[in-house]
């Protein structure tokens, strides 16, 4: 086929025309582009675990908790129905996404022996035992069982308990009975700071 | 996706109509930014950031208590901490959050040239379509309040979405929904304007400040992001914004009389080719004097 420049040229502005006018648009698209990222991840209430105020917060995990799934945490923020906070988060809080993920945050128990100059890492197993032989020898070598008047006292000076603002009330109760069946009269949570 | 929500009115560069005009009864939403009872705690800001997922950067100590000197790319909610000396030689320290204001006339939707990167729903929210962006910047050229900001590694321009994504699930935006003090506050720009009006009074007959007021400039034909200020005729006093903010004449020049005179041009243009055309016909080589061609020997 023998096509001319001239011929060339009449070809293409009658065909673009056409294409033009017969509705080939390449108009881009003006619908809205972003979708709620959370729309169909899981929802877990929790309380945020920094200062004593206790804001319930909303943790959106990845998946909808199928057999197949490993949820990992995509968002957190307030929970509108969390009376202290009615879904309003501190900076701290609003930024819990970023302490949950935190490659430097603790998650089994370590401790630092008695002159040691760094942290060492130990089981629950190990954790829970030493805890109870310190509790049982504190206890034997610091309860008192009658005051300088010489009435029946029974309590146990040398330990205090502190409790944290996520602690529930049953966390709780069963914490006062437990330290005051041990004696303990220092008992303190942070939530009441 | 329930873009059902969202009616869009107004698309940057657009030719022809803009589709669905006027077929549904969206409520105009605006937030409330009560400047009076800021505490300046940036929660709003972390909140954007986490909401977004806005990528974390690097910021310098500038005697002051503001987290970078100006909004970025990705970093689209500031509080500016504005040190204010009161005529009693009082210091106040002036809050405000920095964001997109989503003008009713919004400069950075006129100034851009690429065809829907900008689009305005009817709910108020002015929103940049990156996919449709071409980079060039005009927008922020166009925005009176220093906005739009331009990311170098992916070359185009980016800025406060009103949670667009949120507002059309019927959420509140990430920052409304963090504000501890409850200074701000979200809800149809009907009603911002009056619980911004009932607090302004409140300042001026309890408070004492006489001058304060509720920022919702005309000059832009009223935004989507109203302020309670103690001295609203100093809005230049929190940080920067202006009392009159408006569309930069430059802009309005070049997309009203400018651009239609170019129009008219160029159809003139062609109309006057096709009409040399009837009149003359094609142009005729005459045999023998045609010009030799490059490269050829005659």
């Amino acid at each position: 086929m023998n096509l001319s420049r001239r011929d060339f040229l009449k070809i293409g502005a009658v065909g673009g025309a056409g294409v033009t006018v017969l509705g080939f648009d390449l108009a881009p698209a003006y619908a809205q582009m972003r979708e709620l990222k959370i729309a169909r991840a899981t929802e877990t209430r929790s309380i945020c675990p920094y200062c004593s105020v206790s804001c319930g917060v909303i943790i959106y995990t990845l998946g909808d908790k199928a057999k197949n799934v490993t949820p990992q945490v995509v968002h957190v923020e307030g929970d509108p129905d969390a009376p202290i906070n009615r879904g309003t988060l501190c900076p701290k809080g609003a930024s819990l996404h970023q302490d949950i993920l935190n490659s430097r945050r603790l998650t089994k128990p370590q401790v630092r022996r008695p002159g040691s100059d760094h942290w060492e890492d130990i089981s629950w197993d190990t954790a829970l035992d030493e805890i109870a032989r310190k509790v049982k020898t504190t206890r034997d070598a610091t309860f008192v069982e009658t005051d300088a008047q010489g009435k029946m006292a029974n309590r146990c000076e040398g330990i205090a308990f502190t409790g944290g603002c996520t602690d529930t009330n049953e966390f709780n109760f069963l914490v006062v009975k437990t330290m005051r069946s041990l004696g303990l009269c220092y008992l303190e949570n942070q939530a009441r700071v | 996706m329930s873009q059902a929500n969202l009616e869009i009115v107004r698309i940057s560069a657009h030719p022809g109509p803009t589709p669905a005009v006027g077929l549904k009864r969206d409520l105009e939403v605006a937030k409330l930014i009560d400047t009076t009872t800021c505490i300046g705690c940036k929660a709003c800001e972390v909140a954007c950031l986490e909401w977004n997922g806005l990528s974390f950067s690097d910021t310098e100590f500038q005697n002051s208590y503001q987290t970078m000197p100006d909004t970025a790319w990705n970093y689209w909610n500031l509080i500016r901490f504005n040190e204010h000396e009161t005529e009693g030689g009082n210091m106040m320290l002036l809050m405000r959050k920095d964001q997109c204001m989503h003008c009713e006339e919004p400069g950075c939707l006129i100034a851009c040239p690429a065809d829907g990167a900008i689009v305005q729903y009817a709910n108020g929210i002015v929103d940049f379509n990156q996919d449709a962006c071409i980079g060039c910047g005009y927008c922020i050229t166009g925005c009176p309040f220093n906005i739009p900001k331009f990311s170098p590694t992916s070359r185009k321009v980016f800025k406060c979405t009103l949670c667009s994504d949120r507002v059309s699930e019927g959420l509140e935006p990430a920052c409304i929904k963090a504000c501890p003090t409850g200074c701000l506050h979200f809800g149809t720009k009907e009603e911002m304007k009056e619980l911004g009006e009932s607090r302004a009074k409140q300042l001026r007959d309890v408070s004492g400040f006489a001058h304060a007021g509720v920022y919702d400039p005309a000059g832009v034909k009223g935004t989507h992001v109203l302020y309670v200020l103690h001295d609203a005729t100093n809005p230049e006093a929190y940080g920067g914004l202006p009392s009159n903010p408006h569309v930069p004449w430059t802009v309005w020049l070049w997309k009203r009389p400018l651009k239609w005179i170019g129009n008219l041009a160029m159809a003139g243009g062609l109309i006057g080719v096709f009409v040399h055309y009837l009149r003359f016909g094609p142009k005729i080589v005459e045999e023998g004097k045609e010009e030799p061609r490059e490269g050829k020997e005659p």
